[in-house]
């Protein structure tokens, strides 16, 4: 992205300064507190952090924080798409307060919002009674746990998506079209692979955010062991036994896993602006 | 985190390319429901409980002095963890688009990481380093001085999670921004400060707000973090979120939903102000792609 | 590199400046008459009480204002909050075990149970069911609670103080009743194969049942059950004891560490003590926690059921050794879970 890579001398002035201050205050804030849990870990006995890490309760966790974090962002990947499509391309009363409204869920506290959601979805609540009716149990079920994590990670899909939405020039499409390419056929092969990098880089983040979320889960999810116990609940519980080096270790692994997915965030970013410049 | 919607569309006037009108009005209705089941009914829902028993009942929940307390200390979080966040924002953002050295890559990366760090982890690091169990954190407390459970160690936590969104905002911002204005200065004599003050400040100062906003909306609603750091005093290490959550555990159902409006209200505040500034965004930075 | 080492001052310059930013922030400590009292969910609303009677009684007594802080959550989280240097006078938790755990860290003397009257527990409590109104389900006994078709919310005896005076009632019960503690762990499966939900406190339990409408029994502290009449409507919900329970004892302790540190043991002894006066037994029968004293004991009797109460000590050990049992990781809780 930089235009100067060759040129090695700077001419502006606050390297040393900049940079000295963005090392320093990422290892005081971010670094040396992360390395806390990683010296914690290796700290350990190494039987005891793999006893504890693959217990199948523990295992049990992440295999349910992963698996509802990949469906809530496979949803968020459709409804994202459809609600930037929407607020970008037509013109109808109230797009302006739905596109502010897409933030909601980034400002609304967790708390607040696993509240909510355990209420309307609860037998007595506004959508529970009748879905009870219906069979479909969203409290205390992964699915539960599902629509908490859609509500969380919703916006950074339909934010990735907009500017590139609406970079998108018209002639692209108007070209395909007077070749005698059918509506679905423009959308489906010329807009999007044009819009793919940035839905994976939206849902990437939908779901990064979605494998550590707590507070908004544990009051709708019902917390039962194997079945909807999430992996931040497990480090929580540890912790609440005095069991420090317990919850060390899931938090570890936990780590690894959101720097793994920091990672393919990147390459995913880097392949995004690649395909846009 | 790329949030430069644009509102650029309104020039384009898309007309040629429009759907269908009943693909439209199918997209739109669904779109439509997806906001009335996720983000209507949620809203609606803290209204709702928080005036079930009437206005007088809402206005003593959010005037008790607990709650105020929390209000207070919700909002001296935010005014220490946004300008540092906000300093610390422009100097990466500084660093990273105006330099090319070793490691940017990872340095970038690492600046994401308490992005994707669950909000547990977030306050048991914090616990780790600083608690009393720790040589660090009770040479601390042998001194007296106190961080974890008290105001620093909420302010803490807060700047670890809003720690990514101002330098996040800035960075692409100011990398496509280049640097031939600066130099051009450099060489006409200016001094660095002059040049930051003079060019890049004016040239970033709308993604720098809205980043700032970025990093109050979420400090101002964290829980998870604090949740762990607070130690949970009443009228004292309490944040807005956190007294919610008493208030709801001490059955007092329609305090805690009234408490939550305020929350609510702070967050179409900040949601507000976002949209009145993307115009500007845009209307400041037109060449942008 | 060079470029860097020119500008080092001015990189000492801001360090020092995010340190100043830091520093100012630490509070000093809190003055002599001023005390925390970190303590477990169900007590807001006794401590509330409490406060102000001691507050009264201390101003009368010595002329001087206190000032009592308060700070309730999860009986274990709240343990650990003080270990990790949560600067508590006194702690009120629901379970010994959870002192014992501060006591491990040497924030306070390991026989501290010995230290005030009666095992340092100037009120008790027991564990009793609350169901729907009319009883529907016909829910009288712990029996009753393995039913097919019941559901039976409690929350987690790992995260909940109170969810494991739940389980060693429910325990307690079944093995007295057979004598054997094969048979109560099956019972005790058997009752939570009838758990829908887990919450992590008592309080979540206790709105997952009434304002959720989950379940048709909820086990909870009898001071909880009649919180819970109170504040939802007896209307709603009614109180069944069963015959056999638990005496769970929630003690209190004042934190060596930290009372010295804040010059407050005399107002922390004071007010741990203050809780056996006729006056404290009385607010704490209001409250519906059962009294230590007789004469408040028979003033309330009426408000408690006659239940066959055994201890921990009983059936159990000390609560060190049912935390190992049952509790801890591989403890019987977890064998239940196992699939």
């Amino acid at each position: 992205m930089p235009p100067y890579k060759s040129n090695k001398r700077h001419i502006l002035p606050g390297f040393g300064l900049s940079m000295g201050y963005t090392v320093f205050y990422l290892s005081a804030i971010v670094i040396v507190p992360l390395a806390t849990i990683v010296i914690g870990a290796f700290k350990m006995d190494p039987q005891a952090f793999i006893a504890t890490v693959t217990s199948p309760r523990v295992l049990a966790s992440y295999r349910l924080s992963l698996s509802t974090a990949v469906f809530a962002a496979l949803c968020n990947a459709f409804f994202g798409f459809l609600a930037a499509w929407t607020l970008v391309r037509y013109r109808f009363p109230g797009r302006r307060v739905l596109d502010a409204l897409v933030d909601l869920p980034f400002a609304l506290p967790t708390a607040v919002a696993g509240i909510c959601f355990a209420t309307l979805y609860s037998p007595v609540g506004w959508m529970g009674q009748y879905l009870e009716k219906t069979g479909i149990q969203i409290i205390n079920a992964p699915s539960g746990i599902v629509v908490a994590l859609i509500f969380i990670g919703f916006p950074f899909v339909v934010r990735t998506l907009q500017p590139v939405l609406v970079e998108l020039e018209p002639e692209i499409e108007e070209s395909a079209q007077s070749l005698g390419a059918t509506r679905w056929q423009t959308f489906r092969r010329i807009l999007l692979p044009h819009l793919f990098p940035a839905l994976l880089t939206g849902v990437t983040l939908s779901f990064a955010r979605a494998i550590g979320e707590y507070g908004s889960v544990i009051f709708i999810a019902g917390n039962l062991p194997f079945k909807t116990e999430i992996a931040p609940l497990m480090i929580m519980t540890k912790l609440d036994q005095f069991d420090y080096d317990g919850a060390s270790s899931v938090a570890f692994v936990l780590l690894l896993i959101s720097f793994s997915m920091l990672l393919v965030l990147n390459a995913v970013q880097r392949w995004q602006q690649k395909s846009y410049r | 985190m790329q949030t430069n919607t644009t509102l650029q569309e309104q020039r384009k006037a898309p007309l040629k390319r429009n759907d269908p009108p009943a693909v439209q009005a199918i997209l739109i209705l669904l779109t439509l429901l997806f906001f009335a089941i996720f983000i209507f009914m949620p809203l609606g829902l803290v209204f709702a409980e928080g005036l079930r028993k009437g206005v007088a009942v809402y206005l003593e929940a959010i005037r008790e002095p607990f709650a105020l307390s929390a209000v207070k200390l919700t909002l001296i979080t935010a005014a220490i963890v946004v300008p540092l966040n906000a300093v610390f924002g422009v100097t990466a953002a500084w660093a990273i688009s105006k330099f090319s050295f070793k490691g940017k890559t990872l340095l970038v990366s690492l600046l994401d990481l308490p992005f994707a760090v669950s909000p547990v982890i977030a306050g048991l690091i914090f616990v780790l380093l600083l608690g009393t169990r720790t040589g660090f954190g009770s040479w601390l407390g042998d001194h007296g001085i106190k961080i974890i459970f008290s105001t620093p160690g909420i302010v803490i936590a807060t700047l670890f999670v809003t720690f990514p969104f101002v330098a996040r905002e800035l960075i692409p911002l100011m990398e496509a921004q280049g640097r031939e204005e600066e130099e051009a200065a450099i060489t006409l004599g200016a001094r660095g400060w002059q040049v930051f003050s003079r060019i890049t400040l004016p040239n970033i100062r709308w993604g720098l707000m809205y980043g700032m906003i970025l990093c109050m909306a979420r400090s101002i609603g964290e829980f998870g973090a604090v949740s762990v750091v607070s130690g949970h005093i009443r009228g004292m290490t309490n944040t807005i979120p956190l007294h919610v959550e008493i208030l709801y555990s001490e059955y007092n159902y329609t305090a805690s939903f009234a408490v939550s409006t305020i929350l609510v209200f702070l967050a179409l505040v900040t949601i507000a102000i976002k949209s009145l500034m993307e115009k500007n965004v845009h209307n400041h930075q037109p060449t942008q792609h | 590199m060079k470029h860097f080492h020119r500008h080092t001052s001015r990189l000492t310059a801001g360090i020092a400046l995010f340190s100043s930013l830091l520093g100012t922030a630490a509070q000093a400590a809190p003055a002599a008459n001023t005390l925390l009292n970190v303590s477990y969910d169900p007590t807001r609303e006794l401590y509330q009480a409490e406060n102000a009677a001691f507050a009264g009684y201390w101003k009368q007594k010595t002329g001087q204002t206190v000032t009592i802080n308060q700070s309730h959550g999860g009986s274990g989280k709240q343990a650990r909050a003080v270990i990790d240097g949560l600067e508590a006078d006194v702690v009120t938790l629901a379970l010994a075990y959870d002192i014992d755990a501060i006591a491990d860290s040497k924030l306070l003397a390991t026989n501290w149970q010995q230290r005030l009257p009666q095992n340092s527990t100037p009120y008790t409590s027991t564990i009793v069911f609350v169901v729907r109104k009319g009883n529907p389900k016909g829910i009288r006994n712990w029996d009753d609670l393995v039913k097919p078709g019941i559901g039976v919310i409690t929350p987690n005896p790992k995260t909940s103080g109170g969810a494991r005076w739940n389980y060693l009632a429910a325990w307690g019960y079944k093995q007295k009743q057979t004598g054997s503690a094969e048979q109560a762990k099956a019972f005790v499966k058997a009752i939570f194969k009838n758990v829908p939900v887990l919450d992590t406190g008592a309080r979540g339990s206790t709105l997952t049942f009434t304002q959720r409408g989950l379940g048709d029994v909820l086990i909870a502290w009898e001071n909880e059950a009649h919180l819970i009449l109170n504040e939802f409507g007896a209307d709603k919900f009614e109180i069944v004891a069963p015959p056999v329970s638990i005496l769970a004892e929630p003690p209190v302790a004042i934190v060596d560490r930290n009372v010295d540190k804040h010059g407050t043991r005399k107002l922390a002894e004071a007010y741990l003590n203050f809780l056996y006066t006729p006056q404290a037994q009385e607010i704490i029968a209001k409250n519906s926690y059962r009294p230590r004293s007789a004469a408040a004991a028979k003033k309330y009797a009426s408000q408690f059921p006659n239940i066959k109460l055994f201890t921990v000590k009983d059936l159990f050990g000390t609560w060190r050794q049912a935390q190992k049992t049952h509790f801890s990781d591989g403890g019987t809780f977890d064998q239940i879970y196992t699939p």
